[in-house]
């Protein structure tokens, strides 16, 4: 702990990654991403000096450092009250639309994307839906796009997705083969996973639906806001966004833009007029 | 203008800790003018049934991720997040990996406030069954901040108290009652 490192130090880091790398972090929440550059310089066993020249002169130690710095951690149906919500609230709506287009902003490795690609099944609507999956960092955007799920989980995520209110038999959306649980192909063939970068990329495409559940947690104030603008300019009409549940838009001056359809489970939606 | 000996009171508590922690927080007046940060341990995905029974007693509420960190107001750290501070006084969730087992860990919240008030923090650990929060009440001491347990003889499960005592023994050995007395020592009229 005593050599934690200080306020300074860490924007020399992240000033040096930013040159070097043309990652940005330097609006990140200090305090989450001091305290994982903590932990990787422990794990790592390097001083701050080392880790520098590591830096400088070895890419696979900076992309070691990515995953360690970024947060990964999903389940799939995490909150279920929130799917809940979803499946009676949102998805009725979406039904309106002839091409549903739903954006999964920092989706990590993919769990919640399928989650999401379950529920429109079983409203019958994946068919006609495109399910945009994207994050920050591309060993992510891989290992969703496999769709391999460590299958010890599938138990808590079975539970999970009953508490969802999932009308099937979860086990029919996967296959198990050894250890691992292999998502069905009928769910993947409607996700299309790709990278984009929040803090620097642009609107892609303009969604009904948007859920960013828990990535603008790691972000400062300032750039939550240029985000939800982001997010703001990416919608239809009458569009929705998803937050996670200790998420507001408190602090976005489009937070007037939206009235609050699900407080507990913080799903917005673009007034019309707006 | 007199100055409170203390910026922040952080508490950390697992099992055994609910009755001490109602105890404790219904003896702070309600101006309580420094703020006062809970962690318990607490079960993942399913509904908050503490933040109502310890919110129906006071003040106590779950902060949103950003929100600024106000005396007067007691937190409770939300279900499933780590429960950061930054530099500038405002809480971050965080939803990494559980630390000690635990999200939110007690450790965590710990260090953060070690590292943000220093000599200013109080830390607090109370009754619970794993070692969580023992780092945290050390690196609060080492930064000059104070750091108080539970004493283990009248806690319902001592494992807590006593894993941070073994990782420094200045941490203070209290009752309930002197934890109280403590609390309200801080405060300068």
């Amino acid at each position: 702990m005593d050599q934690e490192i200080t306020s300074e130090q860490l924007k020399e880091v992240l000033q040096l990654v930013k040159v070097l790398y043309g990652y940005d972090f330097s609006q990140y929440s200090e305090a989450s991403i001091k305290r994982r550059l903590d932990r990787f310089k422990q794990m790592a066993k390097v001083s701050l000096s080392d880790l520098k020249y590591h830096l400088a002169n070895d890419k696979s130690f900076f992309f070691w450092l990515l995953e360690s710095v970024t947060v990964n951690v999903t389940e799939m149906f995490r909150d279920p009250t929130f799917y809940k919500a979803l499946v009676h609230e949102v998805i009725p709506l979406l039904d309106t639309y002839p091409l549903i287009k739903i954006w999964h902003a920092g989706c990590s490795t993919g769990e919640e994307a399928y989650s999401m690609a379950i529920l429109l099944q079983e409203a019958g609507l994946l068919d006609r839906t495109r399910i945009y999956a994207t994050d920050i960092n591309m060993a992510n955007i891989e290992k969703a796009a496999s769709g391999i799920i460590p299958l010890d989980k599938m138990k808590e995520y079975t539970t999970n997705y009953q508490k969802a209110g999932g009308r099937g038999d979860f086990s029919d959306y996967y296959s198990a083969r050894y250890n691992n649980a292999i998502i069905s192909k009928e769910l993947k063939k409607n996700i299309l996973f790709s990278q984009h970068n929040l803090v620097v990329d642009e609107v892609f495409n303009e969604f009904q639906l948007i859920c960013c559940r828990n990535v603008m947690i790691y972000f400062n104030r300032e750039l939550q806001s240029r985000v939800i603008d982001l997010f703001y300019r990416s919608m239809s009409p009458l569009g929705f966004l998803a937050l996670g549940t200790k998420e507001s838009l408190l602090f976005s001056d489009k937070s007037a833009k939206f009235e609050v359809i699900n407080n507990i489970n913080k799903i917005f939606r673009l007034k019309a007029n707006a | 203008m007199h100055k409170n000996s203390a910026a922040v009171v952080v508490i950390g508590g697992s099992s055994g800790s609910i009755p001490v922690l109602m105890q404790i927080i219904s003896a702070l007046p309600a101006a309580y003018p420094i703020p006062v940060i809970i962690v318990t341990h607490r079960l993942r995905n399913v509904a908050s049934d503490l933040a109502e029974v310890i919110s129906a007693l006071h003040r106590v509420h779950e902060p949103e991720d950003k929100e600024p960190i106000q005396a007067g107001h007691i937190y409770l750290a939300p279900q499933n997040y780590h429960l950061l501070i930054e530099n500038d006084n405002t809480f971050s969730m965080d939803y990494s990996e559980p630390v000690n087992y635990s999200r939110p860990s007690i450790d965590v919240t710990f260090l953060c406030a070690a590292s943000v008030y220093r000599e200013n923090a109080v830390g607090i650990l109370l009754s619970g069954a794993n070692k969580d929060g023992a780092e945290g009440l050390d690196v609060i001491l080492r930064k000059g901040g104070r750091a108080v347990v539970q004493d283990p003889a009248c806690s319902q499960y001592p494992i807590m108290p006593l894993e941070a005592i073994k990782k420094n023994n200045k941490v203070e050995i209290q009752d309930v009652k002197t934890i109280v007395d403590t609390l309200l020592g801080l405060i300068k009229l």
